[in-house]
């Protein structure tokens, strides 16, 4: 089979053009729902301050920070600052959005990174054992596991882990990038990082497993694969050579649809883990409706799965010739 | 839900069966190229009745909630300060949170709101993800890239950022909730939805459906509908605990329902303290609550998913 380099990368081509219409109805949606939203930008900034504040200070600050425009003249100046790199002041963190994003953005990659890939490898060992041998004891294990993790709330296990490993064993620390006051050295950060990072891989292990499960196992009842052990090939040749090529394109576009889930992973274990990323900044954003660090951050978040999806459904044309590059 | 009529139901959930038995040791291939299912055959009574729990278990969960929390008698809102955080006893058979509410009473009110969340809003996300999913599919053109790049516009916003942005916008309010939770996931099921259209699309016999001179609506009634409901049916069975879940989560994070409806996620956060302090059952109870209708939501849909599949042929069973 010869890989389609020229149709893929058009495919690429065509979906990065595509994304910034993409991330334009993203942005004008978020203004959108904020233009709607009863959310008052004076009264956000001033806190409590704005019981005390008089009439003509307020009118003073809602000509400043450009309250009195329309939405699509609001949303045209964010985007030309935007595109200068300005992406606003945060109330809650008191810095630049983009500082605020530059300091976090490591640390969540790191922790998500590290989560993700301990997940996809458990994932794909126990979804190949699961769909060869169906119906098997340890398929049925695997699965009823699946299930039962899948149904625990991302923040409930972690919290459980927390209180097991922290509390009742005292094994691990109780959240944090480091102890507090010690300076960030990779042994402290590793000796917080395994604990969340752990709890990140046991939870996108699960769907990873049943659609690994289920690719493959839809693959194996295909006439080639009955074809290729007519002839006498061998069953673990027939998994590796026939079955697998073609469960993956099915594994990769369902592991991009389900990208999104791991940032909401990710938002939640930060939040439990006192985790210093972008996930526990966009819900400390929210909570004090901090407009412009939760748009940076859910546009933020939209662009990084857009890459993500687009990366799972270049690799799936890629290995099978039969999915589209639609055009 | 019709009823189970024999074993047949068991070896269909699975493509190799109790023939998987007879497979050779090194891999079981063998067993499922021979995809026929044996009814009648295999430990099926036991399987049977283990396949009923989560469907028995959904059920005592959903009386619960119906009737549980006027059951309970007193008000799940009742403050006691002189029983707060007691541990389970006779009169708090789960205990009492940290200001003296009964930990039982308030779970019970918490699965009622949980519950009717997650289901009005999986129901609306999986009706509207299939007949996005199949319209685009089905019509092709530029109907189905026009459709597909909103899809991607949505699907591209993390569920839980953009819930949190609507939520924190409109103060926290049941239908901000449920309806966050709909438009955020009603779009993984139109992605699975299509691409098996499109595939199913490429088969022979559609081609051969087309030769014949079907109809658009005939093809997508006879040969695409079919051929993507148990698809639909996984992801939408995989979408109604995480639809309980997204509630939770926002409720959990102090971002979901208003205060005065005790929800199992708000529960669990105001209990948050008392675990780290040693005390379990402010923040276990609840959330044992939400474990126990996920497992019971996943198990029952996927018995649903079995029969569904047990009426395709083989190629297209999962």
């Amino acid at each position: 089979m010869r890989p389609r380099w020229r149709a893929v990368g058009v495919l690429v081509a065509r979906r990065m053009a595509l994304a910034v219409p993409v991330l334009v109805v993203v942005s004008v949606g978020l203004f959108g729902l904020v233009a709607a939203s009863p959310f008052d930008p004076v009264r956000a900034y001033l806190g409590d301050r704005v019981m005390v504040t008089s009439q003509d200070t307020r009118d003073a600050l809602a000509e400043r920070l450009g309250t009195e425009a329309g939405f699509g003249e609001r949303w045209l100046t964010w985007v030309q600052a935007t595109a200068t790199g300005d992406l606003g002041t945060s109330l809650v963190f008191r810095q630049p959005v983009a500082e605020v994003v530059s300091d976090r953005l490591g640390w969540s990659l790191l922790l998500s990174g590290t989560g993700l890939g301990v997940g996809l490898l458990l994932a794909l060992v126990l979804g190949t054992l699961a769909a060869v041998r169906p119906d098997g004891p340890l398929d049925r294990a695997i699965s009823t596991a699946a299930a039962t993790v899948e149904s625990v709330p991302s923040f409930f296990l972690g919290l459980l882990a927390l209180w097991l490993f922290a509390v009742v064993l005292g094994v691990a620390p109780a959240g944090g990038l480091t102890d507090p006051g010690e300076p960030v050295t990779a042994e402290q950060v590793l000796r917080h990082l395994w604990l969340p990072a752990g709890v990140l891989a046991v939870l996108s292990t699960p769907w990873l497993v049943l659609f690994a499960r289920q690719s493959l196992r839809l693959a194996l009842a295909d006439d080639y694969v009955a074809g290729a052990l007519a002839r006498g090939v061998s069953p673990r040749r027939v998994l590796l050579t026939h079955a697998a090529p073609a469960a993956a394109p099915g594994f990769l576009a369902l592991l991009g649809a389900r990208l999104p889930e791991l940032v909401t992973g990710a938002i939640l274990i930060e939040t439990v883990f006192s985790w210093p990323g972008v996930g526990a900044a966009s819900v400390r954003a929210a909570l004090a409706v901090d407009v412009s660090l939760l748009a940076a951050l859910t546009v933020l978040g939209t662009a990084a799965v857009l890459l993500g999806t687009l990366l799972a459904d270049a690799l799936a044309a890629l290995v099978d010739p039969r999915v589209a590059t639609d055009g | 839900m019709a009823e189970p009529t024999t074993t047949r139901e068991t070896s269909l959930g699975s493509v190799g069966g109790p023939d998987a038995v007879l497979a050779p040791a090194p891999a079981a291939l063998p067993a499922d190229v021979a995809a026929a299912p044996a009814p009648g055959r295999g430990p099926g009574r036991v399987r049977t009745a283990l396949g009923w729990v989560p469907v028995v278990g959904l059920g005592l969960l959903v009386a619960a909630a119906v009737v549980g929390p006027a059951l309970a008698g007193a008000d799940p809102r009742d403050v006691d300060l002189s029983a707060v955080l007691e541990p389970p006893s006779r009169e708090h058979p789960l205990g009492t949170d940290s200001s003296g509410r009964d930990v039982l009473q308030r779970s019970l009110s918490g699965l009622r709101v949980s519950l009717t969340v997650g289901l009005v809003a999986a129901l609306a996300a999986g009706l509207v993800g299939t007949v996005v999913g199949v319209l685009a599919g089905t019509l092709g053109g530029w109907v189905d890239r026009v459709t597909m790049r909103v899809v991607d516009a949505i699907a591209a916003v993390p569920h839980l950022l953009l819930g949190i942005f609507v939520v924190a916008l409109f103060r926290p309010s049941l239908g901000a909730v449920v309806a966050s939770v709909a438009l955020t996931h009603w779009v993984s099921t139109a992605r699975v939805v299509r691409a098996v259209v499109l595939s199913v699309r490429e088969r022979d016999y559609v081609d051969a459906a087309v030769v014949a001179g079907a109809s658009r609506w005939s093809l997508a009634r006879r040969h695409h509908v079919p051929a993507v409901a148990p698809h639909a049916l996984l992801a939408w069975s995989l979408m109604v605990p995480h639809a309980i879940m997204h509630e939770s989560a926002l409720s959990f994070l102090g971002l979901g329902l208003p205060p005065h409806l005790p929800s199992l996620g708000t529960m669990i956060a105001s209990g948050q303290g008392a675990l780290l302090a040693g005390q379990w059952w402010p923040a276990v109870v609840p959330g044992a609550f939400v474990v126990a209708l996920g497992l019971c939501t996943i198990g029952a849909t996927g018995r649903l998913r079995r029969r569904w599949s047990a009426r395709l042929p083989s190629e297209e069973r999962w």
